[in-house]
């Protein structure tokens, strides 16, 4: 009952959100107060019959019901609750159902906090929103249905995936998708900008929180899925250029770029097309991830079970949404000169610098991501690009763009002399490169890349508090510095300790692969692990070896770690959990491998890894979103009314 | 007294070889150092997306053992990457070869950085080209004073 | 107009590639050996493991050389048609046994059917590393020159043994 409910539920969704896509576009188009005034409540019971589906199927799945065909694929009896709750989106229709949760919700966030707008926008804002729901509505009432109903029902289901039985399933996805969808809110505002044919500076600052709100999940959800990676998969990897992890990557990359071309569109009304279309891009990227992920034309651990006929519909899709918007911009965009100057040297060349490194690095990672696709359909035979590759293409384009982020921030507007930076920032400069080198000396062997890495954290950091200091003595009342100045620095330090943590780790870091015994000890890094013992235990669904291992530095014992390798009753690919010591300087990380020897004195395959400043990779990500967060949330976003343009402008504002 | 002494001594002796330090998996450390160098530019087949030197794989774990065969007949690092292309092809390097087909991906971020900057540079010399600011007339600037005057505007 | 018609053009490009794309599958990769020489080698029989077959053995016939393993559940689909297709007596099939315990490969012939003429082992995969299998079940339709013409990636189905197999066994058998 509850499934068919469930059901029933999304068909009525698709019938309000084509009602409301529809309505509240042509509404806003011909001004019709009527069909306007449906946007918000159409939103927000597109979100009701959303929840309310998506309730059904989480009931199904604690339930056990194993007559749904969906949860008998994913679910056991022996699940453990939790794993039974987030276990909904541990396969291709849940999570889809959970897009299309995320998409309402976006939706019903838009429909309640845009009082300061427009009715006209707000409607087809949200119209364009419900037309993308329509179209996910359809591919999965029409391909990928969860509360499709098995004849024969199952004594018991086939179990999640060992890998996902773990915390990070319960909020990798959920943060992921928020962001991943989130850019369909920028997107929409693009669209309804080109339809109304008003590209100022005021569009620009109604979009610019919903991007950066996106933005900051994409940030944390990638960050989740790196963390998650590291300490469950038990080799100590954090990221592997996989054609999925690209596939998230891409619209962070563009939307970063967003979020600064916003900037420039708000304050000084310039690059609107440009802003446009990366606006269009990001959407684009998170909806050619989807087709990526769920159509099996690239190898991913990641994917799917893949169906062409879902990729046939999603590719349909995305010719439609993307083809559409980019055709829409061909007929609308601005031709009109945006009227603003700007020098050579100024902030407003600066970010475009900024743009254009960040699409080109985007350009690259999807180059890299699609060309064994391309080689194949071009018949040259099949290749495959991994992370060597990546590693070589990437870093080169993002090593300006660091250098570049604290010259743009410390440039005015419209017109700045290289003399005056240059005499700012000369001290700077000089202190970061002694303190970059200096620090590689300190840390252990001499790298170039090593110190070229730290040289460029400093430069940030530095140029970063040297600006703060220089708030706090030139202004009169530092009090009422507003929040986005603050928010972004923190976001670019952000970047700086997460270029810490991924320079040391690939720099510093020492493994040992040993065959230990009882008893014996092995010394990585200047710690001493010894095993102590292994035994069996037994989990609720799965049956371990558990060994002991005990963790000292200069005599002193620290801790005892346990590590685990499990048999779940339904794979047979064993699972190891490795044991992992944290602190803000490094991660010892222990992973058991394959029992070597058995019988009396059993002796066992394990890796041991010393991991220097690991932790700041993800500690970085969390500052960047804080810092978008508190930017976001600056008190001219939560203004009413519209000022005219000229008025913002005229603050002459900080960053 | 004297042979429970030694006796004890003895079993100290036997208890230490016992637990001692962890012989490392691989014999020859040297030649470990080779295999991961190479194995890590190589890409497991049948896991797909990890290295050859990362995967556990029972195909990998054979693989590193012919590799390390190899190593130790002395063969240079291009003759072992030929070995395994010549038995499974392009698709196990995983780095691809820069050649003909594949100049596309080495050599298109280089041509979009550049593509990028000359955009750039258009895009400057046009915003500065022209586009004088305009010269108010005396009702504009009239209007444009009584606004700025007006209270009710936020600042 | 014409420059913002650009990202258009760029997003028809791609959506074209994508497209031929779903009509591959990327798990499969091409054999670089096809056209070369069969890798020799001398391995033990299976059903008498104190005598050896080679590779060369089989100079001046067109032969099949297919690898499965007791282990192996895909092999399971592919058996019932090599057994039927051995009934025809077209070619000779060789069998290597891969990666497997003697006993568990007889025990798995005895049960599910041999349609080999003879089966050989290969315990440690090397023979298997020399062809460049990397999943099992694979199959080498070899010419009677010793040269490798086609791989079958995967169990062998109906379709694969009527429309490739077959007539290149008919051509290179003339």
């Amino acid at each position: 009952m509850i499934p068919e409910l469930g059901h029933f539920s999304l068909i009525l969704a698709l019938f309000v959100a084509l009602a409301l896509g529809v309505l509240s576009v042509a509404g806003g188009q011909q001004g019709r107060g009527d069909w306007m005034a449906l946007a918000r409540p159409g939103a927000q019971a597109l979100w009701l019959l959303t929840a309310f589906s998506f309730g059904c199927l989480i009931y199904a799945f604690y339930t056990n019901d194993f007559s749904v065909a969906y949860v008998a694929e994913h679910s056991n009896s022996k699940l453990p609750g939790i794993y039974r709750i987030a276990g909904v989106w541990g396969g291709h229709e849940g999570s889809l159902l959970l897009w299309l949760m995320m998409l309402s919700s976006w939706m019903l966030a838009v429909s309640i906090f845009s009082r300061q707008l427009p009715d006209a926008m707000v409607s087809r804002v949200l119209g364009i929103l419900g037309l993308v729901a329509v179209g996910f509505l359809l591919f999965m009432l029409v391909t990928s249905n969860p509360f499709l109903r098995l004849s024969e029902i199952p004594a018991d289901g086939r179990d999640l995936n060992p890998l996902l039985q773990d915390p990070g399933l319960v909020i990798h996805p959920p943060m992921l998708y928020m962001g991943y969808v989130g850019m369909a809110v920028p997107f929409a505002f693009a669209i309804a900008a080109l339809l109304n044919g008003r590209l100022d500076a005021a569009w620009a600052r109604w979009s610019r929180p919903w991007a950066t709100a996106a933005w900051i999940f994409l940030t944390l959800g990638i960050a989740l899925g790196s963390w998650w990676a590291y300490y469950e998969l038990g080799w100590g990897g954090w990221w592997f250029w996989d054609p999925v992890e690209n596939a998230s990557f891409l619209p962070w990359l563009v939307g970063t770029a967003l979020i600064h071309s916003l900037a420039v569109t708000e304050k000084r009304g310039l690059f609107r097309n440009w802003t446009i279309v990366l606006a269009i891009t990001a959407f684009s990227l998170s909806l050619l991830g989807t087709f990526l992920v769920r159509s099996g034309v690239l190898t991913s651990v990641h994917a799917f079970a893949s169906d062409p006929r879902r990729g046939v519909f999603i590719l349909l899709f995305l010719s439609v949404v993307v083809g559409g918007s980019l055709t829409l911009f061909a007929l609308r965009a601005s031709k009109v000169r945006s009227g603003g100057a700007f020098a050579l040297v100024s902030r407003e060349t600066l970010l475009l610098v900024n743009n254009v490194l960040l699409a080109t690095a985007a350009a690259t990672v999807l180059l890299g991501t699609l060309y064994p696709l391309i080689v194949d359909a071009l018949n040259l035979g099949k290749l495959s690009v991994g992370p060597p590759y990546f590693n070589s293409v990437f870093v080169p384009i993002m090593v300006p763009v660091l250098l570049f982020m604290v010259i743009g921030s410390y440039a005015r507007w419209k017109n700045d002399s290289v003399a005056e930076l240059a005499k700012k920032l000369r001290p700077v400069a000089i202190l970061s490169v002694l303190l970059g080198c200096g620090a590689t000396l300190l840390a252990g062997a001499w790298s170039t890349l090593v110190a070229l890495a730290l040289t460029l954290v400093f430069w940030i950091v530095l140029g970063s508090l040297l600006q703060i200091y220089r708030q706090f003595k030139d202004t009169v009342n530092w009090r009422s510095t507003p929040l986005s100045f603050w928010g972004m620095h923190v976001a670019h330090i952000g970047i700086a300790v997460c270029v810490v943590g991924i320079t040391m780790v690939k720099g510093y870091e020492t493994e040992k692969d040993v065959r230990m015994a009882v008893g014996d000890t092995v010394l990585v890094g200047g710690y001493t692990f010894r095993l102590t013992g292994i035994h069996e235990a037994a989990g609720p669904n799965y049956n371990a070896d558990v060994g002991d291992v005990e963790l000292s530095r200069d005599g002193r014992v620290l801790r005892t770690l346990h590590l685990e390798k499990r048999t779940y009753f339904s794979s047979t690919m064993p699972m190891t959990e490795a044991a992992i010591d944290t602190n803000l300087v490094r991660d010892v990380y222990v992973s058991l491998g394959e029992r070597l020897e058995g019988g009396a004195n059993p002796a066992w395959a394990m890796r041991v890894y010393h991991k220097p400043f690991v932790v700041w990779i993800w500690g970085g990500c969390l500052l960047m979103a804080l810092g978008g967060t508190m930017a976001a949330l600056d008190r001219r976003y939560r203004r009413r009314a519209a000022a005219s343009a000229g008025a913002v402008a005229a603050k002459g504002a900080v960053a | 007294m004297k042979y429970w002494l030694a006796l004890f001594l003895a079993l100290q002796l036997a208890a230490s070889s016992f637990a001692g330090e962890a012989a490392p998996l691989a014999e020859d450390p040297v030649v470990e150092q080779r295999l991961i160098a190479i194995s890590e530019e190589m890409r497991c087949l049948v896991c797909q997306n990890e290295s050859l030197a990362g995967s556990r794989a029972d195909l990998a774990l054979d693989l590193r053992r012919e590799i390390r065969g190899l190593i130790k007949a002395g063969k240079t690092d291009a003759e072992i990457m030929d070995f395994m292309v010549s038995r499974y092809g392009d698709f196990v390097r995983y780095r691809p070869p820069v050649k003909p087909t594949t100049w596309l991906l080495w050599f298109g971020p280089f041509l979009l950085l550049l593509g990028a900057g000359v955009i750039l540079v258009r895009m400057v010399r046009r915003s500065q080209r022209g586009d004088a600011p305009k010269v108010l007339d005396a009702a504009q600037r009239e209007k444009a004073q009584s606004l700025l005057k007006d209270p009710e505007l936020p600042s | 107009m014409k420059k913002t018609l650009i990202p258009l053009g760029l997003f028809v490009v791609l959506v074209v590639f994508l497209a031929i794309g779903l009509t591959r599958d990327p798990h499969e990769i091409p054999s670089p050996l096809i056209g070369k020489a069969a890798p020799a080698f001398t391995a033990p029989r299976l059903h008498e493991p104190g005598q050896t077959f080679s590779a060369k053995d089989m100079l001046g016939q067109v032969w099949l050389l297919n690898t499965w393993a007791s282990w192996c559940v895909a092999c399971r689909q592919e058996h019932p048609i090599l057994v039927a297709f051995a009934k025809t007596r077209t070619l000779p099939i060789i069998g290597l046994d891969y990666k497997d315990q003697e006993a568990d490969g007889l025990k798995w012939l005895a049960r599910l059917g041999d349609p080999y003429d003879l089966s050989v082992t290969d315990k440690d995969g090397r023979i298997g590393i020399d062809y460049g299998v990397y999943g099992v079940p694979e199959s080498f339709l070899i010419d009677k020159a010793g040269v490798i013409r086609y791989k079958q990636i995967g169990p062998v189905t109906e379709e694969a043994l009527r429309d490739k197999i077959l007539p290149l066994v008919r051509e290179l058998q003339k």
